[in-house]
């Protein structure tokens, strides 16, 4: 089947994709587009998060077909040119970049987090962010990269 | 060398940026902005226009004989380029770390469920598991052997929380899974009165579940097959080297037509020390000609690589009055499973080590690693003591509670100080503040208790809303660890470095090349550190990992910033020395103070400042050092007597748990860890370590484990195989000591696992405070507590 679908702003049309082809699938292997990984591909390490129309998805979990029409975002359009998306750049200040191979999944989710709570509590944080594994952290520096963004993007309103 | 014809999309470039950042500085990773932009290619992110997919069928069986393959339905299979089996493997059937008795493809027998049985090659991922799912393998199945005492012919003990099998004498003739039996070591550690006497005596029995590491990017690659007819193989690894061995080995070519180039790695842990899918791939390649890759999904990659060894220990620990440790005898099991891979120097390990960091007269060990029909078990972060310091920190409380005395109290009067010798004969020659580490735990302050108002969050079980607190008892536990840095036992253990340092762009840059694997550790950033404080130059340039440039050892055993670390330091000073010697060329005489700094060739004594620019002109100056740490010795097989290990590592854990008593439900609400690293090169990297270690520790105590019944494995996901949250991880107080090694480049101590293995002993010692119970088993789960609890009534 053809997909037509808007990522980071462009709309794209892929041929061929095969109906079984999760939205994962495509955005990486058809798309051009690998930062979403594939850690697991059953919804349960949210490293392939992205925003679907605004809301972040396991990308592994929508079917190809799911997508046509809508609006997808991942890491690749978090930040234009050189400048470093505050989410971004918070994560590699506090040292929560270790392998890195959660951190596509996660700099989506905390910029929704942020974007819908400020400043959100450490509860909060924790809550928001349980359906992302990271093997490496430990996720105190996670915890410290997320509250140093909401600072700064709290400073910069 | 050969030549790929092309270069795959993702395939790495040389890091260079951020500027900055000496030794003992927090320094950025310079793979960082390429990581949080999504740019970073790890192995799965390979890609070439006309790659192919592999795909592999494996045994679904743990113990059977291959009677027939038919691949007829697999070809017919529109899309299938090749299938192939055993009979395809042009070189060596056989492979292994340290044994070579894995098959590349089941020959004839598969030994545990999961074992490689057959490839396909296929233009479409799917179509390529399709095809081989569609192989037809007539097996006879065999019934499996899945306990390693009974592996070994030996007496089963009745195991907590578990049905045993009858105990058994099964020769190891009539139940042998391999030529030489199912013993793959048995190591002896004797010293002292061998019939020794005590006031206080404790016998327990423990046991520490089969984790898995979890590493997060699954095992991956693309092999490219070159014009020479060889092969170059893009691959997420922990050692080049001992891979392209292997894959030569296998593929009957020699290393100069098997080029290796490290892939992006997501996490490692171990787990990627053995063959993966690196053979499969280039033989598929080879066959078709064309690009293959391989990338397992989850599933598949709980079959795809080893996992930490199950354990089953009796530990014996006898005590004066007073508290000194008279004796301690252990007999330490480890269930390797179906191939060898390192399990020799996991029994290493777990013998030498395997009663803590305490000074004990008399000391009787016998460590077994057996072969059985389960999943083969391999390197883990912390690597044989991991086991062991569940077992022996356990043994410590309950000797204290025996005693009376205070457990924390119990462990600084045995500790093990510089000076102290080890049950191996060694006499520990640096620092070891055993007593340090604990004290300064104590002293850290208390988590408060939970407030009046009830945060479901805050509580076990969380916002499940199981308990408002009713039924919850808090506890308070203690470990301290040590694990052996660098490879032991008279292993030649040495790194690569080559350094480049010229002018690019008016700048003077230094390029530093080793083949040590970044695995997410931050090893990149520590050579840059290295070279920056060597050469005095803000420019260094990390060339991609490969196998251009000699070994440098394996990404493993806390070694790398010591060994690689030792090499690119070693490396510099020979740039250095050139560039000296040519910047006295220039002036004219011989300079006794002159040194590389700020982009300059300074003599402080005689007021030279000459730009480096100007020395080096347009002649580069490279070095290439290999670098050995001083040497280890074999231990006497009889008696466990020798130097095994060059250094130690130490860390301490307290943790602190609120316990559901009544549903068995642990919330750890806070984890303190203190460790000595004796230099931190990067202080932010060595505490993300220290982090991430004490998160796989508590992992293993409450939550993972492979379950493995009758050789099959019941929960190959991250659905059913849990690793700790965000929301299961409390808050962490660390304190990081640095006491110099004398012997160790800039005297730094490995950091990344002494962590992982303190952490999980004292959230089970937490637990056990917090319910009065035994608990000699981990994970400790839900039911071990309720049923536990019920059979004390």
């Amino acid at each position: 089947m053809r997909l037509t679908c808007t990522v980071n702003g462009t709309q794209q049309s892929v041929d061929d994709v095969w109906e079984g082809e999760s939205l994962l699938y495509v955005l990486r292997e058809r798309m051009g587009l690998p930062g979403s990984k594939n850690a697991c591909e059953q919804g349960e390490c949210g490293s392939c998060t992205v925003a679907l129309d605004g809301l972040p998805v396991c990308a592994c979990l929508v079917a190809a077909g799911q997508a046509e029409g809508r609006r997808i975002e991942t890491v690749e359009g978090m930040s234009e040119g050189t400048a470093l998306d505050p989410v971004q750049q918070s994560f590699l200040d506090a040292g929560a970049v270790q392998c890195g191979f959660c951190t596509p999944g996660l700099l989506v989710a905390t910029r929704d987090l942020i974007e819908r709570q400020g400043r959100p509590t450490d509860p909060e944080i924790r809550e928001a962010l349980a359906g992302n594994l990271c093997r490496c952290t430990g996720y105190e520096k996670i915890m410290d990269a997320v509250r140093l963004a909401a600072d700064r993007m709290a400073a910069d309103r | 060398m050969s030549t790929p014809t092309r270069t795959p999309t993702g395939a790495p470039a040389h890091l260079t940026g951020p500027g900055g950042g000496q030794v003992g500085d927090d320094a950025q990773r310079p793979d960082g902005v390429l990581k949080v932009r999504g740019e970073f290619a790890y192995g799965s992110d390979l890609w070439m226009e006309d790659m192919l997919w592999g795909a592999t069928l494996r045994s679904p069986h743990p113990y059977a004989r291959i009677r027939g393959i038919d691949l007829g339905p697999a070809l017919a299979v529109p899309g299938v380029r090749a299938v192939l089996t055993a009979d395809d493997v042009p070189g060596e059937k056989v492979y292994g770390l340290e044994l070579a008795d894995q098959p590349v493809l089941a020959v004839d027998v598969v030994r545990y469920q999961g074992e490689p049985v057959a490839l396909v090659a296929a233009d479409h991922p799917e179509t390529a598991r399709l095809a081989a799912s569609r192989i037809v393998v007539d097996y006879e199945v065999w019934e499996p052997v899945t306990d390693a005492q009974t592996a070994l012919g030996h007496p089963t003990w009745n195991k907590v929380h578990e049905t045993t099998p009858e105990v058994t004498e099964l020769s190891r003739e009539s139940a042998h899974l391999h030529p030489e039996g199912n013993l793959v070591r048995h190591l002896k550690v004797r010293t002292g009165d061998p019939s020794p006497t005590a006031d206080v005596v404790v016998v327990n029995e423990y046991q520490v579940g089969m984790q898995d590491q979890a590493f997060l990017g699954p095992e991956s690659g693309l092999a490219v097959p070159t014009e020479d007819g060889g092969v170059e193989l893009y691959v997420a690894t922990q050692w080049l080297h001992v891979d392209q061995r292997q894959i030569c080995s296998a593929l009957a070519l020699p290393p100069e037509q098997v080029r290796l180039t490290l892939a992006g790695v997501g996490g490692a842990f171990g787990g990627r020390e053995d063959l993966s899918m690196h053979v499969h791939a280039c033989l598929l390649a080879l066959r078709t000609g064309r690009p293959v890759k391989m990338s397992y999904n989850r599933e598949e990659s709980f079959f795809g690589h080893v996992h930490r060894h199950p354990a089953t220990m009796r530990y014996e620990h006898g005590a004066t009055r007073d508290g000194d440790l008279v004796y301690v005898k252990a007999e330490i099991y480890f269930d390797g499973g179906a191939y060898a891979s390192s399990t020799p120097a996991v029994v290493g390990n777990g013998g030498t080590m395997g009663i803590g960091p305490y000074v004990v007269p008399n000391v009787h060990v016998d460590c077994y690693g057996a072969y059985t029909n389960n999943p083969p078990c391999g390197a883990m972060r912390g690597f044989g003591s991991v086991q062991t310091a569940f077992a022996y920190e356990a043994q410590m409380d309950a000797l204290a509670a025996a005693l009376g005395m205070d457990p924390v109290e119990l462990r600084c009067r045995n500790a093990m100080a510089e000076g102290s010798a080890t049950p191996t004969g060694q006499v520990i020659d640096s620092p070891a503040p055993v007593v340090e580490l604990l004290r300064r735990l104590e002293a850290m302050p208390m988590p408060g208790a939970p407030g009046d108002e009830v945060d479901l969050r805050d509580m076990p079980g969380g916002v499940s809303n199981t308990t408002h607190g009713e039924g919850v008892r808090r506890g308070v536990g203690y470990a301290v660890a040590y694990k052996n840095v660098a490879f032991s036992e008279g292993y030649d253990d040495y790194s690569t470095a080559r350094v480049r340092l010229e002018v690019v762009g008016g700048e003077p840059t230094a390029t530093v090349h080793t083949a040590a694997a970044e695995v997410g550790q931050g090893l990149v950033t520590v050579e840059q550190q290295i070279a920056r404080t060597e050469l005095g130059v803000d420019q260094v340039t990390v060339h991609p990992k490969d196998t251009t440039v000699g070994s440098a050892g394996s990404t493993s055993a806390s070694r790398q910033t010591y060994v690689t670390g030792g090499a690119v330091k070693a490396a510099c000073e020979a740039v250095r020395a050139q560039v000296l010697s040519r910047a006295e060329r220039l002036v004219g005489r011989s300079v006794p103070d002159l040194r590389l700094t700020g982009g300059a060739v300074v003599s402080d004594l005689e007021g030279i400042a000459v730009p480096l620019v100007d020395v080096l002109g347009d002649e580069p100056v490279e070095e290439t050092v290999e670098w050995r740490h001083r040497p280890t010795e074999a231990i006497d097989p009889e008696t466990g007597q020798g130097f095994a290990h060059v250094q130690y590592a130490f860390s301490a854990h307290r943790a602190v748990v609120d316990v559901d008593t009544e549903l068995g439900l642990v919330k750890v609400v806070e984890m303190a860890c203190t460790q000595d690293v004796g230099k931190a090169i990067n202080p932010q990297a060595v505490v993300g370590q220290i982090q991430g270690g004490t998160a796989q520790g508590l992992g293993l105590a409450v939550m993972e484990e492979v379950l493995v019944t009758d050789g099959l494995v019941r929960n190959p996901s991250f659905t059913d195989y849990l690793i700790p949250t965000i929301l299961d991880m409390p808050p962490m107080r660390i304190e990081v000591l640095e006491y110099a090694d004398p012997h160790a480049p800039y005297g730094l101590r490995g950091v990344g696992e002494a962590p992982n293995i303190s952490s999980g002993p004292a959230v089970a010692a937490a637990i056990r405070a917090a319910t009065g119970l035994a608990l000699r088993r981990v994970p400790v789960r839900p039911e071990h507590i309720t049923v536990e609890a019920t059979a004390d009534r």
